[in-house]
């Protein structure tokens, strides 16, 4: 599904992602984990398009998309959410959802149409996969954050992603809203049948539903392979999990 | 009950009460209101930029001159007649926002707006300099009214003078492109102007090329910057560089916040209050700039959605307290 090959990327000097290789198969969830300034928001900012990598290359369903703009990579069937929550604040609920599902279908030329009229279905029916059908009118600046984080999520969703990449999913929530958040993710990654590259701090949740850990230290991968192996790694256990196991 | 006053026809309302100034007041009310008409279409068309798109352009006057010197070259130079040279005036200036805007949206915010405010200054300079075209600064004066003798055939129109029928004729037109500009700004292409204005990064993300999104708005924005320019110049009898001088930028922005930039009526309630303003102080005071820029802060700073917005709160609040005595 996803190839990832030595990615590098310097900022004036700095080395935030230092030659990077990852595999994500289909259907599986990979976590990205390390401190805070590993580089994993970086890692994520190449994948998708919004930084451009100073050298390797990265594979998507069998296509080079190294260096393509962040439109095209969503339009190839990759989803993301943001580490910070990157919903449309003016917009109500229902018009962020009816928004995304209009530039995915490629009616954003359209400028003679009312634009309420467009896909009020499937906006109704992906907010009731999501839980927001009761906040379809709310403003959505003004949300709760945990309930931002569900519409972000469900904007990713319009594009029917088959990768999903989230940047830290639950940060900054409560534990039952970490709790809701990850049912949530997992039941629609299983309807859906998605692949999930998230990155993660909380080890609570990376190992309750990841398959495969990939540990990041200063823009370098340590190691990875499945949450057990992590666990027992000696080094991994040094620099990240010392502190938390 | 309670929503019957937002069901009235609003538009329909005004739209017949500017439209009976002819009749009912004096030359000088006549003068102000299509002085409020133009400036009305050049505040929306700026605002699709501005509240619409989130893009804060400083030179969006460059438009609305290069509409007014099209229309103006083509009616003194080629004799060209009002039926095309007022669409060529319009396509002209979008044109030029094509080329402008090209460069424009490679960047971002501040340096966005000085890069418009740098392209209006260019076009001021060439209207100021190029003589043979422009007239340089003695401008392109005694731009003849468009030949409007066939209105005499609509009942009640027949002892109306030339700037009355054009006043009623800017009018028609004005509401025409406004209207336009509503089914845009409600549109599909409208409601992903707004998400670029909310979040471009995001909005990237949803499988928009922003750039494109922003080029086309900004062509849009000028061309009828452009029309509303041609207006002007047939209205104030002639086209000059002031036209294009940066502080006309700066006057329309005011409009747009003054009335209410996340309104669609928002700039034509700010420009029909600055016109008046600004002809109220000027009446009783030399000192007008210090006292508008005063009233101006007092107005922002109380109603910071802008009069539009300030009404909207009102009512809303209004309501909340009826409802409560309801209950
Ligand atoms: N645009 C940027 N310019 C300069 N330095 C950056 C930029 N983005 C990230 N960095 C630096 O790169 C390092 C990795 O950042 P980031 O990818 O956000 O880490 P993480 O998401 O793991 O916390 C940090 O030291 C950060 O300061
Ligand atoms: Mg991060």
């Amino acid at each position: 599904m996803l190839e990832v090959r030595e990615l590098h990327k310097s900022f004036a000097g700095f080395v935030a992602v230092g030659g990077v290789s990852l595999d994500v198969a289909d259907r599986q969830i990979v976590a990205v984990i390390g401190p805070n300034g590993a580089g994993k928001t970086t890692f994520f900012n190449l994948i998708t398009g919004h930084l451009r990598p100073d050298s390797g290359r990265v594979i998507f369903a069998g296509r080079d998309i190294t260096g393509a703009p962040p439109h095209r990579i969503c339009r190839m069937g990759m989803g993301r959410s943001f580490q910070r929550t990157n919903i449309f604040a003016k917009l109500t609920v229902f018009e962020n959802i009816q928004a995304a599902l209009l530039a995915h279908h490629g009616r954003g030329r359209n400028f003679w149409s009312r634009s309420e009229d467009f896909y009020r279905v499937e906006t109704e029916e992906l907010l009731v996969s999501i839980g927001l059908q009761d906040e379809a009118r709310t403003v959505a600046g003004t949300l709760s954050y945990g309930n931002q984080k569900q519409l972000e999520l469900g904007i990713a969703l319009t594009s029917d992603p088959r990768l999903l990449l989230l940047d830290e999913p639950t940060a900054g929530m409560s534990a039952t809203e970490t709790h809701d958040a990850l049912r949530l993710l997992e039941r629609i990654a299983g309807e859906r049948g998605l692949t999930l590259l998230f990155t993660e701090h909380d080890m609570e949740v990376v190992f309750a539903i990841a398959e495969k850990i990939a540990v990041l230290h200063q823009g370098r991968l340590l190691a990875q392979g499945t949450p057990g192996e992590m666990r027992a790694d000696p080094e991994v256990r040094r620099v990240y999990l010392g502190a938390t196991t | 009950m309670r929503r019957s006053a937002s069901r009235l026809p609003w538009t329909l309302i005004v739209f017949l009460a500017m439209a009976s100034v002819p009749w009912i007041g004096s030359r000088y009310d006549a003068f102000l209101a299509g002085q409020i008409t133009i400036d009305a279409l050049f505040a929306v068309s700026l605002n699709l930029l501005l509240g619409t798109t989130g893009l804060v352009s400083f030179g969006h006057v460059a438009y609305f001159g290069v509409g007014a010197y099209v229309y103006g070259i083509l009616m003194k130079a080629y004799g060209v007649p009002f039926v095309f040279a007022f669409p060529a005036a319009g396509l002209g200036a979008a044109l030029f926002a094509a080329i402008s805007g090209y460069f424009c949206v490679r960047l971002i915010k501040l340096y966005f707006a000085m890069l418009t405010l740098a392209f209006s200054q260019i076009v001021w300079a060439i209207a100021y300099k190029w003589n043979a075209v422009t007239g340089g600064d003695q401008g392109l004066p005694e731009i003849p009214y468009p030949d409007l003798g066939w209105m005499s055939a609509i009942p009640g129109c027949g002892d109306l003078s030339t700037g009355a029928r054009f006043y009623l004729l800017t009018l028609v037109l004005v509401a025409v492109a406004l209207a336009i500009l509503h089914r845009i700004v409600r549109s599909p292409f409208g409601r992903m102007l707004t998400t670029i204005r909310d979040n471009p990064e995001r909005a990237a993300f949803i499988g928009l090329n922003v750039r494109a999104y922003q080029l086309a708005a900004f062509i849009v924005a000028g061309g009828f910057a452009g029309l509303a320019g041609a207006l002007y110049g047939i209205f104030s009898r002639g086209v000059f560089a002031d036209y294009v001088f940066w502080a006309k930028s700066a006057e329309v922005i005011i409009m747009a916040i003054l009335g209410g930039m996340d309104y669609f009526w928002g700039p034509p309630v700010g420009a029909a209050a600055l016109v008046w303003l600004n002809q109220q102080v000027t009446d009783y005071t030399q000192y007008w700039p210090f006292v508008l820029g005063s009233l101006l802060l007092i107005l922002l700073f109380v109603f910071p959605g802008g009069l539009v917005g300030g009404v909207v709160a009102g009512v809303s609040r209004l309501q909340r307290i009826i409802a409560g005595r309801d209950a």
